[in-house]
């Protein structure tokens, strides 16, 4: 199989049948704090995909050249928070300074995403599956496109669950996590495809 | 010290079904009850560990670089309670996976780091970790006894129900999670609405 089908094959699985949010649970703070407006959530997907893509290369790089190389893989936890942590802060300094206008309608979500376990379980499953670097970045971009998939799909029932009646012990919180269930439910449906 | 510090954190303040942190591991590993316990009690000795020390350091740490190094200083205690695991019980390691990494980023652990650890002294930092953390380990075992009696029909790995029982797998899956997660804080909000009618009654 040539490199590009199998890279395609890959994310295609990430995206439908292995979602990061509603199958590997990963990124539920995120996806279920700001899921209230589609706007909000389009613009932290979007930022999220965005670190994820450089986390995935960097830590690569890290696990390689510092870890491996010195033999020090029990420090793995602390390198990749460490890294993730300072491209966050990078990440929000370069928004900050040459497009003002993303960074203001970002605002608060970009210092969250160091918290968003995608982020660190995209680095930590590149190692397990042992990917080379192309593989990597591929497998932290279409990981991003998950979150963003997942996220906008449940925003936009949200906003209108806004509207509808709803018996009041289980309004805000719960019906929430009850609709996602029934998102997750929907994406069960990918399970059957074999790639 | 102060015993309310430790008592808030199992009913008050559940860290689960009142403050609603800590979402990820709750949905993911809950599938069997010894998973539930396992994470919920690694994520209790990183919490108490780490509200020890942060708690002891909250005269150095400089303001601004706190977060950094309250991430630090759990990212160590999970390093070292992955390495215990996987040593003496690798049957749980082995099912937890990568959540035992990921308690770095639980948000129930820098929340408290954060809210009461770096303002309280050590006795009463670590009351409040063992409080929340026996909260966050009952609220799992619930959840996960749920999906695991239903889901799979088994009790700690017991059958309960006999071979003429077929569970309803959905449970175990991952839309399983959501479900009965939702419901259940919704019956608590129910009882907590009740509770504080019957209160004005009174």
């Amino acid at each position: 199989m040539s490199l590009l089908v199998e890279l395609v094959l890959l994310s295609l699985s990430t995206i439908l049948v292995n979602n990061f949010v509603l199958v590997k649970f990963l990124g539920i703070c995120p996806f279920l704090g700001v899921s209230k407006k589609v706007e909000t959530a389009v613009g932290m997907s979007l930022a999220v995909t965005f670190v994820m893509t450089v986390a995935s290369a960097c830590t690569y790089l890290v696990q390689v050249f510092l870890l491996d190389a010195l033999g020090i893989g029990y420090m793995q936890t602390v390198a990749f928070i460490l890294v993730i942590a300072v491209l966050v802060q990078f990440v929000e300094m370069v928004i900050q300074k040459f497009s003002p206008s993303l960074y203001n309608a970002l605002g608060i979500y970009l210092p969250l995403i160091t918290t968003n376990c995608a982020v660190l379980g995209v680095a930590l499953l590149n190692v397990q599956e042992q990917y080379d670097f192309i593989h990597s970045v591929v497998f932290g971009f279409s990981g991003g496109i998950s979150f963003m998939l997942a996220i906008v799909l449940f925003a936009g029932v949200r906003e209108r669950l806004e509207t509808s009646d709803i018996p009041k012990p289980l309004q805000g919180f719960p019906i929430a996590l009850i609709t996602a269930g029934l998102i997750a439910m929907a994406f069960l449906g990918f399970q059957g495809l074999k790639f | 010290m102060q015993i309310k510090e430790f008592t808030k954190g199992l009913i008050q303040e559940n860290p689960t079904f009142v403050l609603l942190l800590g979402m990820c591991p709750t949905l993911a590993v809950t599938t069997s009850i010894t998973n539930g316990i396992g994470m919920g009690l690694s994520a209790t000795a990183v919490l108490v560990a780490s509200n020890i020390v942060i708690s002891l350091c909250r005269k150095f740490i400089p303001n601004k670089i706190r977060i950094a190094s309250y991430i630090v200083i759990i990212a160590g205690f999970v390093s070292a309670i992955e390495m215990l695991l996987k040593a003496f019980l690798p049957d749980i390691a082995k099912s937890l996976g990568l959540f035992i990494p990921l308690i770095v980023v639980n948000c129930i652990i820098l929340a408290r780091a954060e809210a009461f650890a770096s303002k309280n002294t050590v006795g009463n930092s670590a009351l409040d970790g063992l409080g929340i953390g026996l909260g966050f380990t009952g609220a799992l075992t619930i959840i996960s006894a749920i999906r695991e009696i239903l889901g799979n029909g088994t009790f700690l790995g017991i059958s309960v129900f006999g071979s003429g029982f077929s569970p309803a797998t959905i449970l175990i899956l991952p839309p399983g999670a959501f479900m009965v997660l939702g419901l259940l804080i919704g019956g608590i909000n129910l009882i907590r609405s009740r509770k504080e009618k019957g209160g004005a009654k009174e």
